[in-house]
């Protein structure tokens, strides 16, 4: 197999393993073919951007990572997607592991309508991952401390996670998902309901995260992706038209159809 | 970003052409015609509420209030522990009745004749030894004292009261009587034509009837066969001898329960008038005349009761009773707590809706047990973990389908199947509770799955994101929100289930229970079913009963429906 397989080199020079590998992925909703046979290779502890039009299947890629699509019944997935050269989509693996491997951001906060300390508690919990309420504060704080949250909401972690700011709910929900210590975060356009200023702590907070995290992140603004990301996956209409080194999509795409969306000429 | 805004006319609102304008008037009238039916619908099912609510509430409130007599009971000791070992089962069965009895008459004394005698005794509840008993059992001591105790009066007289309560006064008389009294006969001469406006009163009574005989005979004369001439000419004799009596202005009348009833009374005496004349008339005591003699200018009065003797429930004798009881001050109107303590009774004085709330309760709590767990798992397995097959659209539409079958059927199925098969005891809330729960199971699968719909699917996928099982997403996070809306539709389906009847009747539910129910197994009725029960009966008494039930039931149903307004609001969360 070839779950070792090098990437090419990115702009320090070295040479990251690969995280997420998928080969001839297709995925159908019911009739629909919404991707077809897709191939990419994620490096660990980069971000790695999908940018494309609505409707290319960025998201439903994204979400076949950690196996979201099985929560719609008229989703099926053919092809490999393996995470560390383990295949995702064997039957044998356990999906909830699986998850609490691969975490994710969604588009729009959705905290739970619980405390703010309850929101990111309950990954723990549920996988118990804390011996006690000690180590499960611990958790809490460290969590909240590495979403750039901490010293924001250290007054009200008993107050509701809905009471606090969209922007703030937004790192709420990546502290909740850091929580758990997921080797990979994915992020469903994670900016898109929020303003510039709490775009922009966000994004600052994915730079942070990307020394532990192997991160994926689907976006629609074209300047995030080469703000926040080393690697850029441009898709369309189902397809993976190019990936690559983010400065070289952006700067010397290979493709003509790349170029055309980089310089906003359809989209 | 291609299209560019059409620039857009500043002037609105002035018609861009004749048509338009024309068009628009149209638009304005349908509308204001709509709201005009809209405020007509909604003033005329105000005006049937507000009618039906307050009907409702005049017949039932006075049901809550009733008569007792305040009796100076004496407490003996040789009727109520002759052994005099005060041992408490023998204080139990003593007849307290009897004592209550004795009080009474010892109030209106000289009653002699049996009839009379009879006629006062029936003015007290069969009951109204019950807190003679009550006073002995909760202190001994008491027996051999006299005490001041209120008892029921029977129903007829209660309701005699509630319509009349302040007894009848009547004409003062202007001149002298001369009482004349022999047994029970009285008679009263007096100096002049005092009751000469009486007299004229029953004459012009008799004159109506022969006129009223006349109009008869005018109808029926065309027929030719004997029966009828003998009638017409039977009739026509009553309708001569009553013009002959009308007609005869000073020759005294006898008066029967078909005339309304004049009455003599001074002191404590009352004297019911049988034969009236001018100046001289004839009666019998109601209340004892004594000795009779001279009775001054203005110690007497006539009194008048207009409705006849025979068209009335109370008697003359009765009303003598109940007056001179009223005037002296031994009636009092109290809260009638019995109606909410006791259970039913035959006697309506004694029947009350504690058996009827206790076997709703304990119905209403089967019904809960078992519809809330079954209900909510069913609404959570075809809402969140069912598959999206045929099979399951057949049963999603057989939930709704069985929201709308009647409930008489729902009876049925619980008579054949809870009753005759599994052999479940009747008449009992376990069966009631088991068929309502079938009756409202649907309507909270129903609301239930609203309620779960209405969660956003996205706090699921945060939990499912995060590595919850589906089964934890759904108990620890879609469950909990969606449970304002599952208790909602919870409450409105037991305020359903507590208004239920049919479904009841078919189990057996529609018994005369007079012993409140102890557990889910006892014979019982409930509050619906006992106000259909009531609603039939004869006696004047249970119509305000009836009532009475209606109303503590319907402040159960908007005290549930307020409850469920009231989670919703508080409950309420928008995301």
């Amino acid at each position: 197999m070839n779950d070792v397989q090098m990437m090419t080199a990115t702009a320090d020079g070295t040479q990251p393993r690969v995280k997420v590998s998928a080969r001839g992925v297709d995925v159908f909703y019911g009739e629909k073919h919404a991707i077809k046979n897709l191939t990419v290779d994620i490096p660990d502890r980069t971000v790695t951007a999908f940018i494309g039009p609505s409707g290319c299947g960025k998201s439903t890629f994204l979400r076949c990572i950690n196996r979201m699509n099985d929560t719609i019944p008229s989703c099926r997935v053919t092809g490999r997607i393996e995470i560390d050269g383990e295949d995702i989509y064997d039957p044998v693996l356990d999906v909830v592991q699986l998850r609490a491997r691969v975490g994710m951001v969604f588009q729009k906060p959705n905290p739970f309508p619980k405390s703010v300390f309850e929101n990111v508690a309950y990954g723990p919990k549920i996988h118990g991952l804390a011996r006690d309420r000690t180590e499960l504060e611990e958790i809490v704080v460290r969590s909240l401390k590495r979403a750039s949250l901490f010293e924001e909401v250290k007054d009200r972690l008993n107050d509701p996670g809905t009471g606090l700011s969209g922007g703030q709910q937004q790192r709420l929900c990546i502290a909740r998902a850091i929580a758990v210590s997921p080797e990979v975060i994915l992020m469903d356009e994670p900016c898109s309901a929020l303003d510039p200023i709490a775009t922009a702590k966000i994004e600052e907070l994915i730079d942070e995260l990307r020394s532990n995290f192997t991160i994926v992140i689907v976006t629609h603004s074209m300047q995030q992706a080469a703000r926040v990301s080393q690697r850029t996956a441009f898709f369309h209409l189902g397809t993976l038209v190019e990936e690559g080194a983010t400065e070289q999509i952006f700067t010397a795409p290979q493709d003509r159809r790349t170029q055309d969306y980089i310089t906003g000429r359809f989209g | 970003m291609t299209d560019v805004a059409l620039p857009v006319s500043k002037n609105q609102s002035r018609p861009v052409s004749a048509a338009v304008g024309a068009r628009l008037k149209v638009r304005y009238r349908a509308e204001r015609r709509f709201r005009a039916y809209g405020l007509f619908a909604l003033l005329l099912t105000s005006v049937f509420v507000v009618a039906l609510l307050g009907d409702i509430l005049i017949r039932g409130v006075p049901a809550f209030w009733q008569h007792h007599l305040v009796l100076d009971v004496d407490l003996k000791a040789d009727v109520i522990d002759p052994s005099g070992k005060r041992e408490v089962e023998a204080l139990r069965t003593a007849d307290y009745n009897a004592l209550a009895q004795q009080a009474l008459q010892e109030v209106v004394p000289g009653i002699k004749g049996r009839q009379a005698r009879r006629t006062l005794s029936r003015l007290l509840s069969t009951g109204a030894g019950d807190p003679v008993r009550a006073a002995v059992l909760s202190d001994p001591t008491l027996i051999g004292t006299r005490q001041k105790i209120a008892v029921l009066i029977s129903a007829d007289a209660d309701l005699y009261l509630k319509a009349n309560g302040k007894g009848s006064g009547g004409t003062l008389g202007k001149g002298a009587l001369a009482a004349t009294v022999s047994g029970d006969d009285v008679a009263l001469a007096a100096g002049g034509p005092e009751f000469t406006a009486a007299l004229a009163e029953v004459k012009t009574i008799l004159a109506a009837r022969a006129r009223a005989l006349r109009a008869e005979i005018a109808r029926i004369s065309g027929g030719n066969s004997d029966a009828v001439k003998a009638r017409v000419a039977e009739l026509t004799g009553e309708a001569e001898k009553l013009e002959a009596r009308a007609g005869a202005k000073d020759q005294p009348e006898e008066l029967d329960g078909n005339m309304p009833s004049l009455l003599v009374g001074w002191g404590d005496a009352l004297v019911k008038i049988t034969r009236l004349g001018p100046d001289k008339v004839e009666g019998a005591a109601l209340l004892p005349a004594g000795d009779g003699g001279e009775i001054k200018a203005g110690d007497w009065s006539l009194r008048r009761y207009a409705t006849p003797e025979n068209a009335r429930k109370t008697t003359d004798q009765e009303i003598a009773f109940l007056d001179r009881l009223v005037g002296a001050g031994r009636i009092e109107n109290r809260f009638n707590f019995l109606f909410f303590k006791a259970g039913d009774s035959r006697e309506p004085e004694l029947a009350g809706i504690r058996g009827a709330l206790v076997g709703s309760f304990l119905t209403l709590l089967v019904t809960l047990v078992l519809c809330v767990p079954i209900g909510v798992m069913a609404a959570v397995y075809l809402e969140e973990f069912a598959p999206k097959n045929r099979l399951t659209d057949i049963i999603e539409v057989n939930i709704n389908n069985l929201a709308a079958v009647p409930s008489i059927v729902f009876g049925l199925l619980g008579l054949a199947v809870f009753l005759n098969f599994f052999n479940l005891p009747r008449s009992a809330p376990l069966v009631g509770g088991l068929v309502l729960a079938l009756l409202v199971l649907p309507t909270i699968i129903i609301a239930a799955r609203a309620a779960i719909k209405a969660v956003p699917p996205s706090i699921k996928e945060a939990a499912l994101g995060l590595g919850a099982s589906h089964q934890q997403a759904v108990f620890h996070h879609v469950l909990p929100l969606a449970m304002p809306g599952i208790m909602t539709g919870t409450i409105i389906g037991m305020a359903h289930a507590l208004g239920e009847t049919a479904p009841l009747l078919m189990i057996g539910m529609v018994a005369f229970i007079v012993d409140i129910p102890g557990g889910v197994t006892d014979a019982a009725t409930v509050m619906p079913v006992q106000i259909y029960l009531w609603s039939d009966l004869p006696e004047q008494a249970f119509k305000a009963k009836t009532a009475g039930a209606i109303v503590v039931l319907l402040g159960f149903l908007f005290a549930m429906n307020g409850a469920a307004i009231w989670l919703r609001k508080r409950f309420e969360r928008r995301w």
